[in-house]
C-alpha cells in the first residue's frame, strides 16, 4: 500500500517537474542565483524577485549582472561574485552616471528595445549643475539613479514611476524641499511647497491633466539647471505662446530687460504661480502694476483703465448670465442667449490675454464686441422675464374668465334643478 | 334661438336628428356618493382632444428628423406666436391624461364596473391605455433631446429583452440596429397617425358600448337599490351631468392653462448620439415602476437573464389584466374580493415602485 502510495504522488511530482522546466524553456528565464541570496538580505542589500520583476530592465531580460557584473549562474557565492567573473559590486556613486550611459548612450543597443528613447541623457546631465558637480566631486547631487529608483525602476509612462509627471516634483523634493540637505547649496527649499498651492500642481495632479508643468518641465531633467532670467520667459512661452508673443511686443519688454527684472516671473511668481485673477491688474493694493507705476505716471493711467475694461465686461457678463439663468429657471427658452454668452466669454479670457501687450487701444476693441453680446443677451434674458410676466397676467384672466364661466354653468344647474 | 331651432328643423328633416340624440335625452347617470369617480373618464376623453387639437397645431411648424426635430421645437417655443403655450399644454395634457386613464381605470377596478355586460368596455379601456402610454413613449422622443433620446434607446433595449420575437421588434421600432434619425421618424408615423388612428377608432368603440350598457354602479349601491327601488337616484345625462362634466373639462383646462404657464415644458439639450448617456437616466413617470424593477431583479435568476423574466411577467400581467372580467366566472363573488385586493396591491406597488424609482440613484 505504501508503495503505491509513493506512486500515486510520483506521477503529478515527475509532471510538475516537467512543467517547470518547460516554462522555463519557453520563457527564456536563466538561473539568477543573485536573488537567491539578495532577497533574504535586509536593506540596502536587499532585492527581491517581487521588487525585481516591476524593474524595467528586468521585463526586458537584464540580469543583476547586466550593471553588477559576476556570474549569476553559480551558486557558489565566492564564483559568483568573484572579480574574474567580472564583478564590480557595489556600483560608486560617481561612476553610476558612466554605467548607466554604457548602454543609454549606445543608439544601437537602445534602438532594439524602444526606438524613440534619447541617448543624450549623459551628455546633457554633464552639463547640469548635478553632472557639473558631480565631476568636482560632490556626491551628494543626484545622480540616475536618485531620481529614477533602483531594482525597481519603472517606466515613466507607469503611474508609479518615480518619474511619472505626476510624482517628479515629489522625487525633487526628497532632497530640494530638505532644508538641512540643501544647506551647503544655500538655496531655497520652499520650491515644491509653492508649488504644491500652485495653478500648475492643481492641474497636474488634482485635475490629472498631463500636459501641465512640473519641476522637469521648466527646469529640464538630465540637463536640469536653473534658467537665467532671459529663457524664463521661453520656458513659460512653450505654452503661453500669445502671452509670450504680446510681451515681447510690448514696451515692457525693453523696461523689464533694463531694469533687470525677469519678464513672466516678475508679476506672475515662479513656483507658486496662482491662477491669474483681474485683481492682478490695476492701481489696487493688491495689483501687479503698483509694484513699479506710482499715481500720475502713464502706466498707471493704463492698468487702472484696463482693469476697468475688463472689470465692465466681466459684470456685464455676470449680470447677463443671471438674468438668463432666472429665466432659465422659470421654464422660459433661451438656450440661444445662454449660447450667445459663451462667446462673450471667450472675449473676456482673450481680453485677458490681450492685457500682455499693455495696450489700452488694443483692449478697448476687443472689449467692445463682447460688451454688445453681453447687453444683447441680458436684453434677451429681461425680454424672457417680461415674457414670464405677460404670461402670468395672461393666467390670471384666463382663470378669471374660466371661474366665471364655471359660476355660470353652476347658477344654470341651480335654476334647471330648483 | 330662433335661429338654432331652424337649423336644428333642417338637420331633423335631413338626418332625423331628434331621433339620433333621443337616447342622450334618455340617457340617466346613477347618483350616489361615488358619482364623481364618472367624471374621470371624460376629463381623459377631454385631454385627448386636447392633444389632438395642440398635436395639430405643433404639426403645423415640427420638422421630424436628426437635424431638424430639435431646432424646430426649439423655434416653436421661441419664435411662434403662443407656439411656447401649445407645446407646453401638449405636453402637460399628456401627462396629465395618462394620469387621468390610471385614475379612470382604478376607479372602474374598485367599483367593479367590469362585470357582465361590460367586459368589453374593460377591454377596450384597457388596450386604450396602453395605447396612451404609447403615445407618450413616441412622443417623448420627438424633440429629439438628450433625455428622450436615451431614454429611447434604454426602452427599446428593453423590448428587445422578450423573448423570441423582441429583437426584430426592437429592430422594427428603432429602424435598424441603433436610435438614430430612421427612429425619431418611425416614432413621428405611430405617434401622428397610427395611434391617433387606432386610438380614435377605439375611443368610439368605449363610448358607443357605454351608451348601450349605461353606467355600471357599485356591486353594493346595486343590491340596495334592488332591495328597495325607492332608494334609486338618477341624475338625467342631458344636460345636467353633461354640464357638470363640461365645469370639470373647464377646471382641467384651467389646470393646464396654469401648469403651462407657470412651469413650461423644458426643452432640454440636443441630442448626441456619440456622447454617453447623462448619470441617473429614467423614463417618464408612467413607465418608472416597471423600469425600477427591472432594476432590482438580479442579472440572472438560475439561467435566464433577470431582464428577459421581468419582461416576460409585465408581458403577462397586462395579459392578465386586459382579461380580468373573464376570471373566476364560476366563483364571482371570491374572485371579485381577490381582484380588489390584487388591484389594492397594484397601486399601491406602482405608486410605491414611481416614489423609489424618483428617488433611487
Amino acid at each position: 500500500m505504501a508503495i503505491s502510495h509513493s506512486n500515486g504522488w510520483m506521477l503529478p511530482g515527475g509532471l510538475l517537474g516537467c512543467l517547470m522546466l518547460w516554462a522555463a524553456v519557453a520563457t527564456g528565464q536563466t538561473k539568477n542565483s543573485c536573488l537567491d541570496c539578495h532577497s533574504n538580505l535586509p536593506e540596502p542589500l536587499g532585492v527581491t524577485q517581487e521588487k525585481f520583476s516591476h524593474d524595467i530592465h528586468a521585463q526586458k531580460g537584464l540580469t543583476c549582472a547586466s550593471c553588477h557584473g559576476g556570474d549569476p549562474t553559480s551558486d557558489d557565492p565566492d564564483k559568483a561574485m568573484s572579480r574574474k567573473a567580472g564583478w564590480k559590486g557595489k556600483i560608486d556613486r560617481k561612476q553610476i552616471p558612466q554605467l548607466c550611459g554604457t548602454c543609454h548612450s549606445d543608439t544601437t543597443y537602445i534602438r532594439q528595445f524602444n526606438p524613440s528613447l534619447r541617448t543624450d541623457q549623459l551628455s546633457q546631465y554633464r552639463t547640469s549643475v548635478h553632472g557639473k558637480r558631480l565631476a568636482l566631486g560632490d556626491t551628494k547631487v543626484a545622480v540616475c539613479t536618485d531620481c529614477h529608483s533602483v531594482h525597481d525602476l519603472r517606466a515613466p509612462t507607469d503611474s508609479q514611476s518615480t518619474v511619472n509627471p505626476v510624482n517628479v516634483a515629489n522625487t525633487c523634493a526628497r532632497c530640494h524641499a530638505d532644508a538641512n540637505y540643501m544647506a551647503e547649496y544655500k538655496i531655497p527649499t520652499s520650491q515644491f511647497a509653492e508649488y504644491g498651492k500652485s495653478v500648475h500642481h492643481e492641474a497636474l495632479v488634482v485635475r490629472g491633466d498631463l500636459s501641465a508643468p512640473t519641476c522637469t518641465t521648466c527646469h529640464g531633467n538630465h540637463g536640469a539647471t536653473p534658467p537665467g532670467f532671459a529663457s524664463v520667459a521661453n520656458v513659460c512661452s512653450t505654452c503661453h505662446v500669445f502671452q509670450a508673443q504680446l510681451f515681447d511686443a510690448s514696451p515692457h519688454k525693453e523696461a523689464f530687460s533694463s531694469a533687470g527684472l525677469p519678464g513672466c516671473v516678475t508679476c506672475h511668481s515662479n513656483h507658486g504661480i496662482l491662477h491669474p485673477t483681474d485683481e492682478l491688474i490695476g492701481t489696487d493694493e493688491k495689483a501687479v502694476c503698483t509694484q513699479c507705476h506710482t499715481e500720475g505716471d502713464a502706466g498707471f493711467v493704463a492698468a487702472g483703465k484696463m482693469k476697468q475694461q475688463l472689470v465692465q465686461l466681466a459684470g456685464a457678463i455676470d449680470g447677463a448670465d443671471q438674468i438668463l439663468s432666472r429665466a432659465e429657471q422659470s421654464g422660459m427658452e433661451v438656450s440661444q442667449a445662454s449660447l450667445d454668452l459663451v462667446q462673450a466669454r471667450d472675449v473676456l479670457t482673450k481680453a485677458r490675454v490681450t492685457v500682455h501687450s499693455f495696450n489700452v487701444a488694443r483692449i478697448e476693441s476687443e472689449i467692445k464686441p463682447g460688451m454688445e453680446t453681453a447687453a444683447k443677451d441680458y436684453d434677451a434674458g429681461k425680454k424672457a422675464m417680461a415674457e414670464r410676466e405677460y404670461r402670468r397676467v395672461g393666467l390670471g384672466v384666463s382663470l378669471v374668465a374660466i371661474a366665471l364661466v364655471l359660476v355660470g354653468f353652476r347658477l344654470y344647474l341651480k335654476q334647471i334643478e330648483s | 334661438m330662433g335661429l338654432l331651432r331652424g337649423l336644428r328643423s333642417w338637420l331633423d328633416e335631413r338626418f332625423g336628428w331628434d331621433a339620433l340624440i333621443a337616447p342622450l335625452r334618455k340617457k340617466t347617470v346613477p347618483l350616489h356618493r361615488f358619482s364623481y369617480w364618472y367624471f374621470l373618464g371624460g376629463i381623459t376623453l377631454f385631454l385627448f382632444i386636447i392633444q389632438v387639437v395642440t398635436g395639430i397645431l405643433l404639426l403645423l411648424y415640427y420638422r421630424p428628423g436628426a437635424s431638424e426635430a430639435f431646432e424646430s421645437v426649439q423655434y416653436i417655443m421661441t419664435r411662434v406666436q403662443f407656439g411656447w403655450l401649445i407645446r407646453s399644454i401638449h405636453s402637460w395634457s399628456a401627462n396629465l391624461m395618462i394620469f387621468t386613464a390610471f385614475a379612470h381605470m382604478f376607479s372602474v377596478l374598485f367599483f367593479k364596473a367590469y362585470r357582465k355586460p361590460r367586459e368589453l368596455t374593460w377591454v377596450s379601456g384597457v388596450i386604450l391605455l396602453f395605447l396612451v402610454m404609447g403615445f407618450g413613449f413616441s412622443g417623448y422622443l420627438l424633440p429629439w433631446n438628450t433625455l428622450a433620446f436615451f431614454a429611447t434607446k434604454v426602452g427599446t433595449e428593453i423590448t428587445g429583452q422578450v423573448p423570441i420575437v423582441g429583437r426584430p421588434m426592437m429592430i422594427f421600432l428603432r429602424g435598424g440596429e441603433e436610435v438614430t434619425g430612421a427612429t425619431l421618424t418611425r416614432f413621428f408615423g405611430f405617434h401622428v397617425a397610427v395611434l391617433p388612428g387606432l386610438t380614435t377608432l377605439l375611443i368610439l368603440v368605449h363610448l358607443l358600448l357605454v351608451q348601450r350598457l349605461g353606467i355600471s354602479v357599485p356591486p353594493k349601491l346595486e343590491a340596495e337599490w334592488k332591495a328597495s327601488p325607492a332608494q334609486r337616484r338618477e341624475m338625467k345625462f342631458f344636460p345636467n351631468f353633461m354640464l357638470r362634466e363640461l365645469m370639470a373639462w373647464y377646471v382641467a383646462l384651467g389646470v393646464l392653462g396654469a401648469l403651462a404657464a407657470i412651469f413650461p415644458w423644458n426643452l432640454g439639450i440636443k441630442a448626441d448620439p456619440f456622447v454617453s448617456a447623462p448619470a441617473g437616466i429614467k423614463p417618464e413617470w408612467y413607465f418608472l415602476f416597471m423600469f425600477q424593477t427591472l432594476k432590482l431583479i438580479p442579472p440572472k435568476v438560475w439561467f435566464i437573464d433577470g431582464e428577459v423574466i421581468g419582461v416576460v411577467v409585465f408581458g403577462l400581467i397586462a395579459l392578465l389584466w386586459l382579461l380580468l372580467p373573464f376570471l373566476g366566472r364560476n366563483h364571482p363573488s371570491r374572485v371579485q374580493r381577490w381582484i380588489t385586493g390584487i388591484g389594492i396591491f397594484a397601486l399601491a406597488y406602482m405608486a410605491g415602485m414611481t416614489v423609489y424609482g424618483h428617488f433611487a440613484q
